[in-house]
């Protein structure tokens, strides 16, 4: 059978616009996997301890303000800190496509600009998870 | 329930469902509106129930407000950006807050950090509104505040730099948004709890209705909510049961209903399909004036007009294609014209991957300039009135967000339902349906899932973040701090800590605190003390 995907989706920094997080939450949990959303205005360090709790396989960050590069360079610091580099980490909202190679450099596995395809977030989940 | 999908094939022809979830017949003729009365359903513009204007002559006397959006970095910018469109013919503001201003952090804040100054201007102190609003003439110009959790705090500042520059309270005239719940349904710049946010809110209408007449202390928000996800319907008829919880509060304190009513306000989206919304608008003036008249027994016939700005229509905008913008804007532009709006502002069309140029900004004033002045829109008052399909529509609008009014009664009524995630759920699951709809194809949005083109991409552009602003904040703050008179401002916050714990009106003791040039952290942080902060309910 095949393994039911954890996903923690997560809203890092002040920023308020949680309709792509909160759709794309729907959107996995149809697809079959188990999601839990941390909700509004989180730092990184609560980001990495619910991930650290709740033992996700994968934390998703939504960033519409811009502030995705140092939030997702502390972000894979402190998770290294923390002992769960293995974990995956994928990014989604309002990414400029001159970063999403930074994103990668930096560790980031995947980068899902808004207007992505739930077909492909969800393919993309499925075949890195089992790998 | 409003279900997104729009267009489905049927044997003959389409089978059209609005997004609000109400089928459309390809013909409308007098048996539609057989039921209808003239004088019941909307009489003239002008006289209750308003169905078709709040003023007997609306724009052929009064044109509609034109309104952008703006407010870059520091107050000094902000001010510049405010004398050019000013010099360019609009007639009001309308001023943006950065992130940490809205969520009261300070510009030093470590929780501040990238985002002072990204989104709108960082305001620490009255200082910043000394800048912001330098050589704006208060008396004539109205400014639109968008800030919510510390709208108070806003709302005090304004007054002060009003008073400081020589417009004494009732000749200014400002719009803070103020709605709370409408943040916690969408928007997401909440600080603290439903009860006591509600609280400050009930503060402000009650110290508006005494010291500043011509302010208007509440801008309910069904837009957020709409571009959040809601339907159309679902917009008004959460912005009623919102407003409907205000105004109870207030009138709990004792006011009357017709102290405070007239000075509400309504923003609203302009999106979607181009006679869903102008029916909505149609049946939401309807349904404010008989639910003002008839639940709360106002006699002031003004209280009963129901002010809008219908504008905005960002949800509707693409990255792909941008140009085609500039035509979806100016149809939004039209819709907002033909519903009878009193403020109109219009996202730019760059909006959708860019900060808005200069440029961009111009065509969205020239569009909504180009309506009244050229193609005579404000020539007569409520032209689609008497339309089959516009009166049956309107009719099937106003069922529609009654049906969606009572789900929220049915919840606990509004606060509740938002406290216990009923609100967000809802909007949530039509996001989702709505997004969905749209990579099935099922609703067709140009450029995105229809006529796509091989294009050259445009690069997304986001507020940069600029040291600059940051620090030049941060050094203001800390020179601010050395020269202020630190027993006074410690002083002042004390009485305000009094004033919140024993549920006194905090605007005054608000007002003592930013004449002493007390910080919007340390005014916030002695209300979070007092009242806590909102725990987000789960809503997966």
């Amino acid at each position: 059978m095949e393994k039911r995907i954890r996903i923690l989706i997560a809203k890092p920094g002040l920023d308020g616009h949680d309709r792509g997080a909160k759709v794309v939450a729907l959107a996995l949990r149809d697809a079959g996997m188990e999601v839990i959303y941390t909700g509004l205005h989180q730092t990184v360090d609560q980001i990495v301890n619910a991930a650290l709790q709740e033992d996700v396989d994968v934390i998703g960050l939504s960033i519409l303000s811009g502030t995705h590069i140092p939030i997702c360079q502390k972000l894979i610091k402190e998770m290294g800190e923390k002992g769960i580099s293995e974990k995956m980490v994928v990014v989604g909202g309002v990414i400029p496509e001159g970063d999403i190679q930074k994103l990668h450099g930096m560790g980031i596995k995947g980068v899902f600009p808004n207007g992505t395809a739930f077909d492909t977030m969800i393919k993309f989940l499925k075949e890195s998870i089992k790998e | 329930m409003g279900v997104a999908t729009y267009i489905k094939d049927g044997e003959d022809i389409k089978e059209v469902i609005l997004e609000s979830g109400i089928p459309i017949k390809p013909i409308y003729g007098p048996e539609d509106i057989k039921d209808f009365d003239y004088r019941e359903d909307l009489n003239d513009p002008g006289e209750y129930p308003f169905t078709r204007g709040i003023h007997k002559f609306m724009y052929r006397k009064t044109p509609y407000t034109m309104r952008q959006y703006s407010g870059f970095g520091t107050p000094k910018e902000t001010n510049e950006r405010f004398q050019f469109l000013i010099s360019q013919g609009q007639t009001g503001l309308n001023v943006a807050f950065d992130l940490p201003t809205q969520m009261g952090l300070d510009s030093d804040d470590p929780l501040a950090e990238y985002d002072v100054g990204r989104v709108g201007m960082a305001v620490d102190s009255l200082r910043d509104f000394e800048e912001a609003f330098k050589d704006i003439p208060l008396d004539r110009i109205g400014s639109g505040l968008t800030i919510n959790a510390v709208a108070s705090i806003m709302l005090a500042m304004y007054q002060v730099v009003g008073e400081k520059f020589g417009y004494s309270p009732d000749v200014i005239s400002a719009t803070p948004q103020n709605d709370i719940l409408k943040e916690m349904v969408g928007r997401g710049m909440w600080i603290f709890p439903v009860e006591p946010s509600i609280r400050l809110i009930g503060d402000t209408i009650e110290y508006s209705a005494q010291y500043l007449p011509r302010t208007n202390p509440v801008s309910i928000c069904g837009y957020h909510i709409r571009e959040s996800g809601a339907t159309p319907a679902q917009e008004i008829a959460y912005a009623f049961e919102i407003a409907k919880t205000y105004i109870e509060h207030v009138l709990e304190r004792g006011l009357k209903i017709d102290d405070f009513i007239h000075r509400f306000s309504f923003n609203l989206d302009i999106y979607g399909n181009f006679f869903e919304q102008i029916s909505k608008f149609r049946a939401a003036r309807k349904m404010w004036a008989k639910l003002i008249k008839d639940n709360y027994g106002a006699k002031n016939p003004r209280s009963l007009w129901f002010r809008m700005l219908a504008g905005g229509g960002g949800g509707g905008l693409t990255k792909e294609q941008p140009e085609v913008n500039i035509v979806r804007s100016a149809y939004y532009a039209m819709i907002s014209a033909l519903s009878g709006t009193q403020t109109m502002a219009l996202c730019s069309y760059d909006e959708a991957y860019t900060i808005p140029t200069p440029r961009a900004a111009l065509i969205s004033l020239r569009t909504m300039q180009l309506l009244l002045e050229e193609v005579g829109i404000r020539d007569t008052v409520d032209p689609l009135a008497g339309s089959y399909y516009v009166e049956w529509l309107t009719k099937a609008l106003e069922k529609k967000i009654g049906e969606e009014m009572k789900r929220v009664q049915e919840a606990g009524g509004m606060a509740h339902a938002v406290e216990i995630g009923y609100v967000q759920r809802e909007v949530a699951k039509q996001a989702y349906l709505f997004e969905k709809a749209l990579q099935e194809k099922t609703k067709i949005k140009i450029g995105v899932n229809k006529y796509v083109m091989e294009e050259e991409k445009h690069q997304v552009e986001l507020h940069e973040y600029n040291d600059d602003v940051a620090n030049q904040q941060i050094k203001k703050l800390e020179e601010l701090k050395r020269v202020r008179n630190t027993r006074t401002v410690m002083q002042k916050l004390k009485n305000l800590e009094a004033a919140a714990k024993e549920k006194r009106n905090v605007m005054p003791y608000l007002i003592d605190c930013i004449k002493e040039y007390t910080t919007v952290g340390e005014m916030t942080k002695v209300f979070k003390d007092v009242f806590g902060e909102f725990k987000e309910p789960s809503i997966f």
